[in-house]
């Protein structure tokens, strides 16, 4: 019999070293996330999985899960928080989903439309980011960055290649690429790459694909997010994906 | 008993290209239901020019000249509730991705290097509003009071929010109503 915690009143069990997320994630409870990939190390910086532990915010992805903690996480006053971090992210970067090829298939959208975000609501900053097109087979948009970082980590720890990193810092923090000339041609990143398969929005795309899959068929067109993603779990029998 | 009174509406197309006007259209038969009551003031439908008070406003398109804020003005003033529909009312959309460029690089590679429009200089007719610096969408010039995202949004989008609205419910789309694409 594993230990359990409290979320929004429902009992999650959990396996010593889980966080609270994954063992959410796991038991079929879902939590709004965008930065977190369940096969990568949390970086708890998009703050979509805040939750409310014993009265205290927290991400949810970086939390140990500990036996007995109360956690709230679907009411009102966290929903509104995340958003107001959609809308922002959204406000910050030039995403136009009509053009986008990620469309339908973005998880920053998803998330937009399973919140019933509208609008973004805020002054939108339109900012000057040209796309890097040098690439014969990819093309990146850094338009679309939400700096969730990771196609840094794939590109590093599993592709072993360190194609991406980032420079600046708070607003003028951005996705820079690793080579001399700063191009992406100048890597040695490939289609088969770990990175090319982990950008949650629509910055690394594979060229000549677009809109082979028509909007209306796409992964988030066919089912809310709180519902994908929870088939898209871990599950704790098998360790594997759910499919 | 006297006739419920008609919730008035009006709607116009700013810097949009009345895909939105059409998606209005495509409610199809539910037009019937809907206009026991509503009826419409100024809009593409009515043609007629001027904004008079009305109950719901419905704007299309974002702000990219100067008509297009006068134009968002009177109908801030004239309806209770306004309503940025699409993707361009709601974000500037298509017409704003010319943001991140100066202006007069954009009307110069259009009117002067691009061959093929060539009278040889920038439109200066005074009949033609002053294209703005920026496009903006319309919540970044007057105050929204409710926004449907969509390029355009669907018929049944619309006629969700509009029920709802009417029937004086806070308007909710939901999965497969909801979309920015």
């Amino acid at each position: 019999m594993s230990d359990t915690f409290s979320l929004d009143g429902a009992e999650v069990p959990f396996e010593p070293g889980q966080t609270v997320m994954q063992a959410a994630l796991s038991a079929g409870h879902y939590i709004p996330h965008l930065c977190y990939h369940p096969e990568f190390k949390p970086h708890g910086s998009c703050k979509l999985c805040t939750v409310k532990i014993n009265g205290r915010t927290a991400a949810s992805c970086t939390m140990p899960a500990e036996a007995g903690l109360e956690i709230e996480s679907d009411i009102d006053e966290l929903n509104d928080l995340r958003r107001t971090l959609v809308q922002m992210l959204f406000a910050e970067g030039n995403h136009f989903c009509p053009s986008c090829e990620k469309s339908g298939n973005c998880v920053l959208q998803a998330l937009g439309y399973d919140l019933e975000v509208h609008a973004a609501g805020f002054r939108h900053q339109f900012p000057d980011r040209p796309v890097d097109a040098s690439h014969p087979d990819i093309l990146l948009d850094f338009n679309r960055c939400v700096l969730c970082e990771l196609c840094v980590h794939a590109s590093s720890e599993v592709d072993g290649k360190n194609v991406f990193g980032f420079s600046g810092r708070g607003i003028t923090k951005h996705l820079i690429v690793n080579s001399e000339s700063g191009k992406l041609v100048d890597t040695d990143i490939a289609l088969t790459d770990k990175a090319m398969q982990v950008c949650p929005v629509g910055v690394i795309l594979p060229k000549r694909v677009g809109f082979s899959q028509p909007i209306g068929q796409r992964r988030y067109d066919q089912r809310p997010i709180s519902a994908q993603a929870l088939d898209d779990a871990p599950r704790p029998s098998t360790g594997a994906s759910h499919d | 008993m006297t006739e419920k009174k008609k919730l008035r509406i009006a709607t116009t197309s700013l810097a949009g290209c009345f895909g939105c006007h059409m998606s209005i259209l495509d409610i199809d038969e539910r037009l019937f239901p809907l206009l026991e009551l509503v009826e419409f003031d100024r809009s593409p439908l009515t043609d007629i020019k001027h904004c008079g008070p009305c109950d719901i406003g419905i704007v299309e398109g974002g702000v990219c000249n100067a008509e297009n804020v006068h134009v968002l003005r009177e109908f801030r003033k004239n309806c209770k509730i306004l309503i940025s529909i699409g993707a361009c009312a709601v974000t500037g959309g298509l017409p704003a991705q010319r943001n991140h460029l100066d202006l007069s690089s954009c009307l110069t590679e259009v009117y002067l290097t691009e061959p093929g429009l060539a009278h040889g200089h920038i439109p200066n007719d005074p009949e033609l509003p002053l294209p703005l610096d920026k496009v903006h969408p319309n919540h970044e010039v007057v105050k929204i009071d409710y926004f449907i995202p969509g390029c355009p949004p669907s018929g049944d989008a619309i006629w969700k929010f509009l029920t709802d609205l009417i029937a004086g419910k806070t308007p909710e789309l939901g999965h497969g109503l909801i979309n920015y694409d």
